[in-house]
């Protein structure tokens, strides 16, 4: 019974979401990806930072590691896994999500809380909310503008994979509101399964009281199976 | 087999935004450059042995479907000529 939070080489995020997890009373660890997952693994966090140097594009490398077929196979079998950042980056380009997470429209790295409307309130990740509520997380990202084709967009939605969106306080979604140019205020997809979920802003940064907001904490309530 | 270099010429779809291009173009005109628009490309060079150019192209192709680009925003293109016989 624990999540495995794969640390790749130049993951910075992993201990936050260890920590926000076991606060949690989830029971978590770090797994190094040259290790594999453990066979107790019951869900998948792929954390933050900077996996390979953001070599070729953010995500490229860590996707195209062996693990990443182990992460492919526990997500088909509907253990559940979650993306944030450099971790839904690495996500769309292992293909466990649609899209790709590109530089932002400003080009320029944004650390800021922003708020997000959640478009779907039925899956594990968002079961503690209603559909269309308003909630507050940090990002902290240069590549987090979610790009897709048109076709593959309707796709999406006509699929329900589209989790959350870019919104104002008021849950209107705005261009104002977008803070990095992401197609239509996509934050955040589901993959094939509503289990599999990528996110560029962070749950684990708004879980712990002590540091601020707590709506990140709803989110991780969806390793509890 | 001969030895070939391959080029991977990986670059945004038209139409799929590109700060850093806009940032890079207004930082020339900022020199005083004069220009309408400015695209940029990553290009790979890669040195193989094939049986022929096709084959070197072919692989090469593959690279890039794999990993050099992303389908998603990328368009690329691949070319092979013959290695040029080191100095």
């Amino acid at each position: 019974m624990t999540v495995a939070v794969v640390q790749f080489g130049g993951s910075n995020c992993d201990r936050d979401a260890v920590r926000a997890l076991q606060y949690l009373d989830i029971d978590a660890e770090r797994v190094w990806h040259k290790d594999g997952l453990p066979a107790d693994t019951t869900g998948v966090v792929i954390p933050g930072g900077f996996s390979y140097g953001d070599y070729l594009r953010a995500g490229a490398m860590a996707a195209r590691s062996p693990i990443m077929q182990d992460v492919r196979d526990a997500a088909a079998d509907g253990t559940p896994v979650l993306g944030v950042c450099n971790g839904a980056q690495i996500g769309c380009e292992s293909g466990l999500t649609e899209g790709a997470f590109t530089t932002n429209k400003s080009a320029r790295f944004q650390c800021e809380h922003v708020h997000l409307r959640v478009e779907r309130a039925d899956t594990p990740w968002t079961e503690q909310f209603e559909e269309g509520d308003v909630i507050e997380i940090p990002i902290a990202h240069g590549e987090g503008r979610f790009e897709i084709t048109e076709e593959r967009y309707d796709e999406l939605v006509a699929n329900d994979r589209v989790l959350f969106r870019y919104c104002d306080a008021d849950g209107n979604v705005t261009d104002e509101a977008n803070p990095n140019g992401s197609t239509h205020n996509v934050a955040g997809i589901l993959g094939e399964r509503d289990s599999v979920a990528v996110l560029m802003p962070h749950p684990e940064r708004a879980t712990l009281p002590d540091v601020g907001g707590t709506d990140g904490e709803t989110i991780l309530h969806g390793f509890r199976a | 087999m001969t030895a070939y270099t391959a080029t991977v010429t990986v670059r945004l779809k038209r139409g799929v935004l590109d700060p850093e291009a806009e940032t890079t173009k207004q930082a020339l005109e900022r020199l005083g450059f004069d220009l309408s628009a400015l695209r940029s490309a990553d290009r790979f060079e890669i040195d193989l042995d094939a049986a022929d150019a096709d084959e070197a192209e072919e692989r090469a192709e593959s690279m890039a479907e794999r990993l050099l680009a992303n389908p998603t925003i990328h368009d690329y293109e691949v070319s092979a000529v013959e290695a040029e016989e080191p100095a």
